[in-house]
């Protein structure tokens, strides 16, 4: 399959420009004969909704939450870049795009990542019209803070709520187009399935989770902003529901699957304390500009941290990275911790643990101050480990945070079936194997308003109308397939619950394909992988019935997905006989132990194309070229 | 540690519901709340019996989807936390508690400690928010924001929207929940243009949603894991009031059509 990513040619500062002047316009009187599905309520599918409502589509909105305002945007605490400026330190577009290009170790399109940038800027204007509360100084003007991989403040925030506040942005300019009508919401609902007829998108299959009603939805162009997939590995720091299921049968339904083994591991969550723990707590990314992060120097140390002498502490990220310290990008940082509790010096009940120390930072800036800066990220940690980190301090590991990877899109944010968009953390476009800090939101946001409203209306202009007979096999076949998953996951009748499968998938996912791979054990985890998922369909149990309220039969079909996509992402992992960003193989890494890239034979984007069930994906492979940033070996000492 | 629960299950908001015990050992104090349920519900489908439906997302007490009352109180009781983050060090071997769904008419029972909420994103809806359609933004500081505004707009922008406010009040109101939204969009200046309409808007809904009036008994600010304060209520008043005798009665009828 030749993908095609419809990138622009010419200089890349003008690209979005000529490319929205090129585009077709829906005339305003016709908007409102199309519908636009839009799944997912977060940052991206929030925003594309409330957009295309103001534009005058009619917009059908679903969640499975039982509200918008509830999707995991919700939790992204540290803030959002913009290439705004205002600090005089040197930023511009041009700087936020090299600093993503970089970031990402170079395996994104840098077309995607210049319109990113540039589009950074009007998202804050955007944010602040709409009364975002970012926090400001006392002249009255924004204020910004430094945040990992970069070497300017461009992150604004809002205490560490930013993703609160960002969604509650969102979420609002929803109900006001929901209060006028453009928009139809379907809270509590979850899709199931994507109906393409004749190789177009046409509408989507879901069910009601009060009552587990199946119903379909036509739409003449269908958005997934349906977030990413961390949580294939069990326990992560996305919320509990979140899943892969939309993006998946949609996979199944001829999408092609980008990068699936490019997932992000956080540096600064709080350890894992016991086998029943159900999620991981992130601690901001953004208490790295003041906490300093140490182990004692040796192994096994069991002192308690107050009482280890300055000249017995290592503070390895300032002394292996003296530019970039303790703001090395994430996956730096997260590989380094890893070494460190590797190697012994690990801290905390289980060794799985590094200090992250305020201590000098109360010293220099007063108590209050930092009260100010990370007040509640503080209560948030005492309420969890019941310490007090103004006195002793945090304890922290890596842990699963995001998934770069995701459908592949072109640069219209289409997939590979006509009509079907994707935005936000379920695609794979902007961040390349690794996201830097406070991109998330700008991407979700980006995406939203301001790109998906003017790709979409390109689409629609550009294709012919059709009305979709809802008795056309595609659709009764798609309806019928889901309610043969239900079926067969209420039928196995077998002994082990859902979690307690999720919990081993998540052991091997993390085990074999988390933050360093080797041949070896992804090849180990591409058998364990099928034989559980095998004992999954014979063994699970799911009690009750269909029509009702019935959270084990949502999370069983939800898992099942997991599984299938756990054995795609150890095959991606081992096609790639590189390490970059956060795909780590240990077979590839520089003397320093730093990840070695192969441009000459990986320098693509690996997109997997479903050959039906029990049968190998084929690899399709878009070949990323570098006209502005220059691949280099990233460095950050 | 060894807790006993007693707890609300209700089939769906037609069947009639009923108080059931279960005892759950081997509670581990570094156990959430919710991960001790997790663990009696993994126990219930091990013994074939249907499991105890509860709300919860996140689980870092910011999407707002989790709670219930923990013996009367609502999220348990602790000042600041959602049940989501509460962890069962604060509770002693043996305990009995008592779990209950948010109880209000505004708020219709799912199932067991399960809730329908949407009657607080049509509250939003009315009114909740700043018309600034897409696109025609000035520039970000264009407009200064006294610092002081924009810390209190934030104050009552942490508003998570979870419902404990109307379940801990004798009367059902959404008040706090209400004030808060008018009170963080009425301290910027970007809300000001519909500063009024938003009031009366809001407050129109609160009746037809059958939420409680506010007595101002302040049970709400005990409960709120936001610790959102009762001036927001205040405030709301204020402006609702202000709004009553200033704007023209048509505008009224407008913003109840």
């Amino acid at each position: 399959m030749e993908l095609k990513s419809n990138v622009p040619t010419g200089p890349i500062q003008e690209a979005w420009d000529r490319r929205k002047f090129d585009f077709k316009l829906v005339n305003p009187a016709n908007k409102r004969k199309f519908n636009v599905i839009v799944v997912g309520s977060g940052l991206a599918g929030g925003a594309a909704a409330a957009s295309l409502g103001e534009l005058g589509y009619n917009v059908q909105c679903f969640c499975y939450q039982d509200s918008p305002r509830r999707a995991h945007s919700i939790a992204a605490q540290g803030g959002i870049n913009a290439a705004k400026n205002y600090r005089n330190d040197g930023d511009s577009i041009y700087r936020l795009f090299y600093d993503t290009v970089k970031g990402g170790d170079f395996r994104s399109r840098e077309y995607n990542v210049y319109r990113l940038a540039q589009v950074s800027v009007n998202i804050i204007d955007q944010c602040v019209a709409q009364g975002v509360p970012f926090a400001r100084e006392y002249g009255g003007l924004l204020d910004n803070r430094s945040f990992g991989g970069a070497q300017v403040s461009r992150t604004f925030y809002a205490r560490g709520q930013t993703g609160q506040q960002l969604l509650l942005g969102a979420y609002q300019a929803l109900e006001r187009q929901i209060g006028l009508g453009a928009v139809k919401m379907y809270p509590r609902t979850e899709m199931l399935d994507l109906i393409v007829i004749d190789g177009v998108a046409r509408g989507i299959v879901t069910r009601s989770l009060f009552d587990g009603k199946i119903s379909v939805h036509f739409g003449d162009a269908v958005i997934l902003a349906t977030g990413g997939y961390g949580n294939v590995f069990y326990l992560s720091t996305n919320a509990k529901g979140c899943n892969v299921t939309a993006s998946w049968r949609a996979y199944k339904r001829g999408a092609l699957f980008a990068n699936p083994c490019f997932t992000q591991i956080h540096p600064t969550c709080i350890p894992v304390s016991g086998e029943y723990q159900s999620k991981l707590t992130l601690m901001s990314e953004s208490l790295r500009n003041d906490g300093r992060i140490w182990v004692p120097k040796t192994a096994g140390d069991k002192r308690p941290p107050n009482s280890i002498p300055e000249n017995e502490r290592d503070y390895y990220l300032e002394r292996r990275y003296p530019s970039f310290g303790n703001l090395v990008p994430r996956d730096i940082a997260s590989r380094a911790a890893k070494a460190e509790c590797d190697a012994g010096r690990g801290v905390g009940e289980t060794g799985r643990g590094v200090y992250l120390d305020f201590k000098e930072a109360i010293q220099r800036l007063g108590k209050a101050k930092i009260e100010e800066r990370y007040g509640n990220l503080f209560e948030m940690y005492e309420r969890i480990t019941g310490e007090d980190p103004y006195k002793v301090p945090m304890r922290i590991y890596p842990a699963i945070h995001y998934t770069m990877g995701g459908l592949w899109v072109d640069y219209n944010l289409m997939s590979t079936i006509p009509g079907l968009f994707v935005a936000g953390e379920a695609n794979f476009s902007d961040h390349g194997a690794n996201r830097l800090g406070a991109s998330a939101l700008m991407q979700g946001l980006a995406d939203g308003y301001f790109i998906l409203p003017y790709t979409i209306g390109n689409y629609l202009a550009s294709a012919k109308k059709v009305t979709v007979d809802a008795n056309a096999p595609e659709v009764v076949e798609a309806v019928s397939n889901v309610e043969s998953i239900t079926k067969k996951l209420l039928n196995a009748n077998g002994t082990r619950t859902v979690d307690s499968f999720h919990r081993e998938l998540g052991h091997i996912v993390w085990e074999y394909c988390g933050m360093a791979r080797n041949a070896e054990g992804l090849k180990k985890a591409l058998n364990l992988i099928p034989q559980l998922r095998e004992e999954y369909w014979k063994n699970v149990r799911v009690l009750g019935s269909n029509e009702e309220f019935n959270q084990s039969l949502e999370k069983a079909g939800r898992v099942a997905d997991f599984f299938e996509l756990a054995e795609l992402m150890c095959l991606d992992a081992l096609n790639r006989n590189e390490s970059c960003g956060g795909h780590f193989r240990e077979e590839y890494q520089t003397p320093e132990g730093e990840a070695q890239r192969d441009d000459a034979n990986f320098s693509y984007v690996a997109a997997w194309q479903y050959q039906g069930s029990g049968q190998t994906p084929v690899l399709n492979k878009e070949p990323l070229a570098f006209e502005y940033v220059h691949p280099s070996q990233r460095s950050y000492k | 540690m060894r807790i006993i629960l007693h707890i609300w299950r209700q089939k769906n908001a037609q069947a009639k519901g009923e108080m059931v015990r279960y005892d759950v050992p081997n509670v581990n104090e570094h156990m959430s709340f919710l991960e001790m349920m997790d663990v009696l519900n993994e126990s219930l489908i091990e013994k074939g019996q249907d499991p105890v439906a509860f709300d919860s997302d996140c689980r870092e007490g910011i999407c707002g989807m989790c709670g219930f009352m923990v013996s009367g109180k609502a999220h348990g009781g602790f000042p600041g936390t959602t049940v989501c983050q509460l962890h069962m060090r604060h509770f002693e071997d043996g305990d009995e508690l008592y779990l209950e769904p948010w109880r209000a008419k505004a708020f219709p029972v799912v199932k067991d400690l399960s809730i329908d909420r949407s009657s607080l994103d049509r509250v939003i809806a009315a009114g909740g928010f700043i018309s600034a359609p897409t696109g025609g933004a000035p520039d970000a500081n264009a407009i200064p924001v006294p610092k002081r505004n924009a810390d209190l707009a934030m104050d009552a922008a942490a508003c998570i929207g979870c419902g404990a406010c109307v379940a801990a009040c004798p009367n059902a109101a959404a008040a706090l929940f209400t004030g808060a939204k008018i009170s963080h969009l009425g301290q910027l200046p970007q809300g000001q243009p519909e500063r009024d309409r938003r009031a009366l808007a809001m407050v129109e809904q609160l009746k037809l949603e059958d939420f409680g009036n506010c007595t101002n008994i302040g049970e709400c600010v005990a409960a709120c894991p936001k610790e959102i304060k009762i001036e927001v209520i205040v405030r709301m008043n204020r402006d609702y009031l202000k709004a009553s005798f200033t704007d023209r009665p048509q505008s009224l009828k407008e913003v109840t059509a």
